[in-house]
């Protein structure tokens, strides 16, 4: 039994290495802008343990002085594209109980979903430690990253040079690979590329990705319902 | 100290409308009741969402469109693109890719 549990546990480890390449270098980006913004260390460390979102914090501190209607606001735009993850992750969920489903929900990010999507859709049967460990760890590692920008944001004096800024864009890219599995995958994901890049740049705001994941996800439904019926 | 009250407040209202809508759908959506092209719309929705987040970091820079080689960070995607398809790592696509921009900015490509 001990094997069995460790095993799992070591397997949601594993599964959570490549997000914590990418989160520490930008949970240390925000700590040291944490800093940088007045907030205090407390309040900076606070932010990761209980908000847990890369976007929403770094809009938090950038928006700090004005005022905490408009940044909850915001940050609720900028997550809203959760909702749909977490329905669409729902389907593989059943098993568990609410309770579970709300400490997992809780750690619910575009990476940890993206690896757990991932894994479901590659038949991966459910195993609960599994989904815990992974998202523990990815979130420890985003805590540690900000503790050490609030504490340590002077030894690096830009990240630019280790191509830190990057650690972002290179794990979404990471992560929509492998959801390209057909061709009418590829075709959806290029609307939602080409839908998201014209919202943004036609000054949505932040609310692009969701306006532009809703019709994507329609057209591969409808193409697949015609598939189906022909 | 006021400055701090509000901060505080905008943390926990921030970490509400964040928490909100992770946990909701997959504690009380029952997506066995839902019509097959509702599901079949959720099948969708990790491919679409990844490509909207990631469409707008490498291709638009300052509010516009920024096609060019002197785009960095589309010229690491393309071959980042490759090496997520041939080694389905993801761990060696996010080092790749860090670790091209970083070599790129080292030798004054970009």
């Amino acid at each position: 039994m001990r094997n069995t549990s460790s095993t799992a546990l070591w397997d949601g480890v594993k599964r959570a290495l490549p997000i914590v390449l990418g989160y520490v270098p930008v949970a240390f980006a925000f700590g040291v802008l944490a800093v940088k913004n007045a907030i205090p260390p407390g309040l900076a460390i606070a932010m990761s343990v209980f908000l847990f979102a890369g976007s929403g914090q770094f809009v938090a501190v950038r928006g700090a002085g004005v005022g905490a209607a408009s940044v909850v606001l915001t940050v609720f735009v900028v997550n809203l594209r959760h909702l749909l993850m977490s329905a669409s992750l729902a389907p593989y969920l059943k098993p568990m109980t609410r309770l579970q489903k709300f400490f997992f929900g809780y750690e619910l990010t575009d990476e940890t979903f993206g690896v757990h999507s991932t894994a479901f859709q590659r038949g991966w049967t459910l195993v609960v430690p599994t989904l815990y460990a992974c998202n523990v760890t990815a979130h420890a590692s985003w805590i540690g990253g900000t503790v050490a920008g609030v504490f340590f944001g002077g030894l690096i004096a830009d990240v630019k040079p280790l191509g830190l800024d990057y650690a972002l864009t290179a794990m979404f890219l990471a992560l929509l690979v492998p959801q390209c599995r057909s061709r009418l995958h590829v075709l959806v994901a290029l609307a939602g590329a080409t839908l998201s890049v014209g919202l943004s740049l036609a000054g949505v705001g932040q609310w692009n990705v969701v306006v532009a994941t809703v019709p994507a996800a329609a057209l591969g439904a409808a193409l697949q319902t015609r598939e189906k019926a022909a | 100290m006021i400055e701090h009250w509000e901060l505080l407040l905008c943390i926990a209202g921030a970490s509400l409308v964040t928490c909100i809508p992770r946990v909701g759908p997959m504690m009380f959506l029952n997506t066995e009741a839902l019509p097959a092209g509702v599901r079949r719309w959720l099948s969708f929705v990790p491919v679409a969402v990844m490509a909207a987040l990631l469409g707008p970091d490498v291709l638009v820079r300052d509010n516009a469109l920024f096609l060019s080689t002197d785009n960095l960070f589309l010229m690491v995607a393309i071959p980042a693109l490759a090496v997520a398809w041939w080694t389905k790592s993801f761990f060696g696509t996010i080092a790749f890719g860090m670790g091209a921009v970083a070599l790129a900015r080292y030798w004054g490509l970009a």
